[in-house]
């Protein structure tokens, strides 16, 4: 965080006290998000959250901000609408600006196949209370003027299933607003601590170890992004979870307006602008499970072939900036909260590429959690124990890839 | 990019392989059978370090081989 943040943000920095009622390590969006819950809403303001870098250097600072609540699963799309919902109101809740804009999100589809799955998605949408319409070439079209509907002659489009309520928001801007929210209320956020262990109280946890010294705790969650096996290793618990990176990039500016988003599941990929009106362009994760951020020619060369096909505008636009974030993938690829089977200790993770969008419901939730000792209905499906339970919440189809 | 060494075709680029997974033991301290079989279908290691994976030369001799990889810098390490 660098002083220009810093002078239109109101950011306070303490220096760690010996013990807090909630320790939090990692501060990204979900870590500083439940510290402003739990200080919001429940009163308790005894919280600290740690963080190895500067706040959003993690994967806040590194996904491509896309909010949206289309999943494939009952239990996913109630959870993400309300996270939609609750960027809807952030603004007002926070008092800051963080550059929410509603786009509106269409996935195309370019074979019978996904068609079906599409039609599928959008009555169970609608059924679950996010509103997800099938449209035809022409309306993708007239929402997406630069859309070529014959997909450069390889994939031609079929249709698609548009998502008007989708949104983005400036990603710093939200982790700075949470920061700032959970401060004002006296939250301490210490950078540039590193967790090296969790200190052991019996069976359960009581704190953590930093480079900053020992500070002990009643409740110890990891809201880290990348690195959550070797912080729950320190407790004995095991994750059903890989770490793989995924690349990015954005182009230099285009001068017209770019209607919504336009993402293909089926190619895997995903355009959108940013504010700047750089067109901002994503794709798959990495196959191998990795921790490494070095970005590769070929990511850049395999998206570049498949949006240049769907938006062939693209062609005269420049590679600017490309980067690398890596995600943690569950085995049923949906995310894991709560409790671990070790007191103490919780977890929000599994957030592979799918965390941004879910940083205020998950905050509230997990807030919510810790304040009550209670799983919320809306987390009770994301429980970790669901593995050991055979409930899985596979949702492969819906993870896109953002 | 990641360049792979197969015993029989060379040093070929990653998007020739599939990978199979981590190789790893069950952790020693589960006792457990139900709690091991639950580690065995659904759990990982996740090392950030060095790890030892299986590979499958799929878009080649269609083998299966061993190696150790280090996920800090996504190379190979002998």
């Amino acid at each position: 965080m660098n002083d220009f943040v810093e002078r239109r943000v109101a950011l306070e920095w303490h220096e760690p006290r010996r013990s807090y009622d909630v320790v939090i390590i990692g501060g990204g969006g979900h870590g500083l998000a439940t510290a402003y819950y739990l200080a919001d809403r429940h009163r308790i303001a005894s919280v600290a959250v740690i963080e190895a870098g500067y706040i959003g250097s993690g994967n806040s600072g590194r996904n491509t901000t896309i909010i949206r609540a289309n999943y494939g699963i009952p239990e996913a799309v109630r959870f993400y609408q309300h996270s939609l919902e609750l960027y809807q109101t952030l603004e007002e809740e926070l008092d800051c600006w963080v550059m929410h804009e509603t786009k509106g999100i269409m996935w195309l589809a370019h074979t019978e196949t996904h068609m079906r799955a599409e039609r599928a998605r959008s009555l169970l949408n609608l059924a679950c209370g996010a509103e997800t319409v099938m449209i035809t070439p022409q309306e993708a079209k007239e929402l997406c003027p630069q859309l070529d509907l014959s997909g450069g002659g390889r994939y031609p489009v079929l249709g698609a299933s548009y998502h008007p309520a989708a949104a983005t928001a400036r990603h710093d801007r939200v982790v700075w607003a949470y920061a700032q929210g959970a401060m004002r209320h006296g939250v301490h956020v210490l950078q540039h601590t590193k967790v090296t262990g969790l200190i052991r109280d019996g069976t359960r946890v009581a704190g953590v170890e930093t480079s900053a010294g020992p500070i002990a705790a009643g409740v110890v969650l990891s809201a880290v992004g990348g690195r959550v096996s070797m912080i729950a290793a320190h407790a004995g618990v095991r994750l059903p979870i890989r770490t793989h990176p995924l690349q990015a990039f954005v182009t230099n500016g285009y001068e017209h307006p770019f209607g919504g988003i336009v993402s293909d599941t089926e190619l895997l990929c995903y355009v959108s602008q940013t504010e700047r009106g750089q067109m901002l362009i994503g794709a798959e994760y990495d196959e191998q499970p990795s921790y490494s951020l070095r970005s590769s020619f070929s990511f850049l060369q395999s998206s570049a072939v498949k949006v240049t096909h769907l938006l062939p505008f693209l062609r005269d636009l420049r590679i600017l900036r490309q980067w690398t974030g890596i995600c943690d993938i569950s085995t049923d690829s949906s995310p894991i909260m709560g409790e671990t089977g070790v007191d103490g200790f919780l977890v929000t993770t599994g957030w592979g590429t799918w965390g941004f969008k879910a940083i205020p419901a998950g905050g509230e939730q997990m807030a919510q959690l810790i304040a009550t000792g209670r799983t919320p209905a809306l987390l009770e499906p994301f429980r970790l124990d669901r593995f050991a339970s055979d409930h899985t919440m596979a949702d492969p189809g819906s993870t896109g890839t953002h | 990019m990641l360049w792979i060494s197969c015993p029989i075709c060379g040093r070929r680029p990653v998007e020739e392989y599939r990978l199979g997974g981590e190789l790893r033991g069950i952790a020693a301290w589960l006792t457990d059978p139900a709690q091991r079989d639950v580690d065995y279908v659904w759990m990982y290691d996740n090392l950030e370090g060095v790890t030892t994976e299986r590979w499958f030369h799929s878009a080649g001799c269609r083998r299966w081989l061993t190696l150790r990889r280090d996920t800090t810098t996504d190379t190979v390490v002998d």
